[in-house]
């Protein structure tokens, strides 16, 4: 059995929000409050969740873009939440990453060369200025993007190119996991397209796993082999890809899948209208943090938070509809 | 005779680099309480259309030419007054960012009274009575303690629907929507959808729906109408369109939207994609605006522009090559 | 349907042309290059200009007609402007002309010195302030009062320190102008903090000392050389006013606020004395501000291409 390439172990990550003369700390944000999950060598998984779910804090705290509150992140069976900043250097080149916004993803007083090098330097990738130069200009055929783009700036590409540009330069890296949060969020439906399918060609090619962050959940179902949802810093469910969309077990999950609008007129639908808006993070409800606005809730749901459990190969689900003696599936 | 027909609009806009040719003659209509969407992705003009429409184009670097009538008056030629006393009354408009579209000093009950008070002559009192009717019809709870309450204090979801009331406030007979769910979670925009669709029965407002998600169309729209390159590309009723698609952008946008349920199915295909990017709209194209992306694409395409040609019942497609019998696309 | 079209293919029968509508107004003449970049923006081509004569005028005082401006003749005192002295003479004789362009020279000294010295010591403090989080709030709370003291009266207080001399002058304002540097670029160091872009350097490996020179700076240099135009405009105000108030230059260098002073007991019946300084100093005090107004809005990224 082999070593998981990502384990993450009830991560949480709590944000303080700020006041007063001194910056003292008036309140905490749980953004991410016990998040566990692993990611093979070469496979996608999705996390997917509305906004302020904290999906895209686990990705900033897997990259080590900050410090984590508590748990544990390993990679390749070592830990590196805990590392020193020389040790962590090593370790980034392993882990990219691939961010929404292509316009502010790239430095706008760099050309794209430099922007491609600079991970390549970093990393020390290439002995010789040579080697540099083919690797970068290597980079460009692999995203498809035409060579002479190198010594342009970003402001002069479109959306998608400048994202084809942010993934050449994870690419530089060398990398095994790919974190791509919201990475086709901000691009047209063609565009989103061309990239998707470059993701996926890239994976083929290089064996890459891919921790694919994302809303959008049609795309999702498109790339990705597993997906774990997220509501309210914490996982409701995760579960293969045909499990998730076939036989969503959670309400939370029902009810996002049945509201994502479908591009077919006419077509049967039954949307399952949730109450209410989504709680605040800085003060989240108590038991199940989905009992606000669950239609299936009861009172067990409001004073205990239910557990992660397996309820199949591969399969887990966070809910007291689980336990009850009628068997999964009563109520519904 | 048609609610609002648009001729020939045309809006340029004059920049340093060049003449911007956003909208570049495109003539539609809308029918009283039909629901019109336009659809296309970034650039393709939609949203300059729509703010044509109402003549909130900033009139020095841009110029708006063409007809736009409205139950026979031409807005194009109205004065600023005659305008002013048509926004917000006969037609609306609600846009895509609730945040910044609401004014986050006045009380939400302000703001859809001032409408009130201005078109149709409310006094406070009444303005607030009629706000408070409008929250309850947009499904806000307790309306009498949010008329009284800031923008900022509602949630995303809850600050669109304070839009909508707004623009139903002084019962339109045309809305334009400019993406209304674009900002919203998933699970919120059904919610907005649901009342869409609800208020569109109580109401009988005839919809102009501006929108790139093509799943939002499927659900809301009666007719369709896809733009490109500042030109209108397709119409058609929605079933027929999403059936039968005939201009090769149409198709393959169809075919690069994936559909939730596509891994049951066994359908594991790749997604369609459109070779390219937009051309540039400061350039005059000459011939197709398609054609640099299109995979029929010939010189005739390249050289000559193509008109918008009946392909089937009320079915249109700007394309030499666009088949026109219903062909299994 | 009328039909134009410029093709060379034959065309089939009964095909459907697209109407070709006219453009709705003239193209604009595309302007390339540094002078189509003055055409562009014509704020900083004029406040450019009439900065660039003063500078000159600073300059190339010894060569446009002037003698020395410290000659004193008390026969020829308090003469209006004529042929031979184009702006009149001083109180003590001395000729209006050559001691205003000579006052040039320290107006320009002090507003350039003074915007460079201020924007390097405020772009150091702003950085340290923007990137080590507990030396932020100290600093920061250390400008508030610096601030707060009106920064006339802390010039004053600074020269009252030391003798009065140009270099003395530049020091004391160049301390009452930090504060607003380091708080610009401080805010602008943390907006660029949070641009994803940083977060990719620093998902790339880049240390922090190359996130900072690579990243941070060239970001931060545009909206700093605009406020250096507004903190040079400033500089040469509160010059004037220490040398009106007799704490700034000695009275043996000629300034506009020297001159100002000394013809401020009889400026209602001998005008010019201070009239000609005055107009100077608010020429060149509006060329800077023009030139600042006008790159600001050049080099705004919205509005911007690369330059």
């Amino acid at each position: 059995m082999s070593v998981p390439l990502l384990q993450v172990n009830d991560l949480k990550k709590h944000f303080p929000v700020r006041g007063g003369l001194f910056s003292r700390t008036s309140n905490w944000v749980y953004a991410v409050d016990g998040v566990s999950f692993e990611v093979e060598r070469g496979e996608t998984l999705s996390l997917v969740g509305e906004s302020g779910c904290g999906k895209s804090t686990v990705g900033r705290a897997i990259l080590r873009l900050f410090d984590i509150t508590a748990g544990q992140v390993v990679l390749d069976g070592e830990r590196i939440d805990d590392l020193s900043p020389d040790r962590l250097r090593g370790m980034r080149r392993r882990v990219q990453v691939v961010f929404q916004d292509p316009f502010s993803s790239l430095n706008p007083r760099m050309r794209v060369r430099d922007i491609l090098a600079e991970p390549i330097r970093n990393f020390g990738l290439a002995k010789s200025s040579a080697e540099l130069e083919a690797k970068v200009a290597a980079l460009m055929d692999t995203v498809r993007l035409s060579r002479d783009a190198l010594d342009r700036r970003p402001h002069e590409f479109s959306g998608g190119q400048r994202q084809r540009i942010c993934i050449a330069r994870a690419l530089a890296a060398e990398p095994e996991l790919i974190v791509c949060d919201e990475a086709v969020s901000a691009l047209d439906v063609s565009v989103k397209a061309q990239i998707v399918n470059l993701l996926q060609d890239l994976q083929q090619q290089f064996g890459l796993a891919l921790l694919f962050i994302s809303h959008d959940l049609a795309i999702v179902e498109h790339m990705t082999h597993r997906v774990a949802v997220m509501y309210l810093g914490k996982i409701v469910e995760m579960a293969p890809r045909q499990q998730i969309f076939a036989a969503p077990r959670h309400p939370y999950t029902q009810a996002l899948l049945s509201a994502v609008p479908v591009p077919e007129p006419g077509a049967a639908r039954n949307p399952i209208i949730l109450k209410g808006d989504v709680p605040s993070p800085i003060n989240p409800p108590s038991g199940c943090r989905f009992h606000t606005r669950c239609p299936y809730v009861f009172d067990r749901c409001r004073t205990e938070e239910p557990e992660l459990r397996t309820t199949g190969e591969g399969e887990w689900v966070a809910c007291h509809l689980e336990a009850l003696p009628e068997g999964p599936g009563a109520g519904r | 005779m048609a609610l609002l027909e648009v001729q020939n609009l045309q809006t340029h806009f004059r920049t340093p680099e060049g003449i911007n040719r956003a909208v570049d003659g495109v003539s539609f209509h809308v029918d009283e309480g039909e629901t019109l969407a336009i659809v296309g992705e970034s650039g393709c003009g939609k949203s300059v259309t729509a703010m044509s429409l109402m003549r909130l184009i900033p009139e020095p670097p841009g110029k708006i030419a063409g007809s736009v009538r409205f139950l026979g008056r031409d807005l194009l030629q109205l004065s600023e007054r005659d305008m002013r006393a048509i926004r917000g009354n006969d037609i609306s408009m609600i846009f895509q960012e609730p945040m910044t579209s609401l004014n986050p000093v006045l009380t939400v009950g302000r703001q859809i009274g001032e409408t009130l008070q201005m078109h149709q002559g409310f006094d406070k009192q009444a303005a607030e009575a009629r706000a408070i009717e409008m929250l309850t019809l947009v499904g806000i709870p307790e309306p009498a303690r949010r008329v009284r309450e800031y923008p900022h204090q509602l949630s995303g979801g809850m600050r669109q629907r304070v839009m909508i009331a707004i623009s139903l406030a002084c019962s339109p007979k045309l809305l334009i929507a400019d993406e209304p769910t674009t900002a919203l979670d998933v699970t919120i925009q059904a919610q907005i959808l649901q009342l869409m669709l609800d208020l569109k029965r109580r109401v009988g407002a005839a919809v102009i729906l501006i929108t790139h998600d093509l799943g939002v169309v499927a659900e809301i729209a009666e007719r369709v109408m896809v733009m490109y390159a500042g030109r209108k590309v397709e119409e058609a009723p929605v079933v027929e369109l999403f059936r039968s698609p005939r201009h090769p952008y149409t198709q393959g946008l169809l075919g690069a939207v994936p559909k939730l349920g596509s891994s049951l199915t066994g359908a594991a295909r790749r997604l369609v994609e459109i070779p390219g990017q937009v051309p540039s709209l400061k350039q005059r194209i000459e011939g197709c605006a398609f054609a640099g992306r299109c995979p029929l694409a010939t010189d005739l395409c390249r050289q000559v522009a193509p008109g918008l040609e009946e392909k089937g019942p009320r079915h249109t497609a700007a394309c030499h090559y666009a088949a026109k019998e219903a062909a299994a696309a | 349907m009328s039909v134009s079209t410029t093709s060379r293919v034959p065309l089939p029968p009964g095909l459907v042309i697209a109407q070709r509508l006219p453009d709705l107004m003239l193209p604009p003449k595309i302007r390339r290059g540094v002078l189509g970049f003055l055409r562009n923006n014509p704020t900083v081509a004029i406040g450019g200009a009439l900065l660039l004569c003063l500078v000159l005028v600073g300059i190339f005082a010894p060569y446009l007609g002037t003698v020395d401006p410290t000659a004193l003749a008390p026969a020829k005192r308090l003469r209006a402007p004529s042929a031979d002295f184009w702006f009149g003479t001083d109180l003590l004789g001395r000729d209006l002309y050559s001691r205003v362009f000579y006052g040039a020279r320290v107006s320009l000294t002090v507003g350039l010195s003074v915007a460079i010295l201020a924007s390097l010591a405020g772009l150091t403090i702003g950085l340290v302030s923007g990137f080590v989080r507990w030396a932020d709030s100290i600093i920061m709370r250390f400008m508030d009062g610096l601030m707060s003291i009106p920064p006339i009266l802390l010039a004053v207080a600074l020269m009252a320190l030391t003798r009065g001399s140009v270099g003395n002058v530049i020091m004391a304002i160049t301390i009452a102008e930090i504060p607003r540097v380091s708080r610009l670029v401080r805010g602008v160091v943390l907006s660029l903090r949070e641009q994803p872009y940083v977060d990719a350097a620093v998902a790339s490996g880049t240390r922090t000392p190359m996130i900072i020179l690579r990243h941070i700076l060239p970001n931060t240099l545009a909206p700093m050389l605009v406020q250096a135009t507004y903190v040079c405009a400033s500089a040469m105000i509160v010059e004037s006013i220490l040398s009106f108030i007799g704490a700034g230059t000695p009275p043996t260098i000629p300034s506009w606020g020297n001159i100002m002073a000394e013809g401020r007991a009889l400026w209602q019946v001998k005008p010019y004395i201070v009239f000609f300084p005055a107009a100077f100093l608010s020429v060149t005090v509006l060329a800077v501000n023009l030139l600042g107004d006008g790159l600001r809005d050049a080099l705004d990224p919205r509005m911007a291409k690369s330059l």
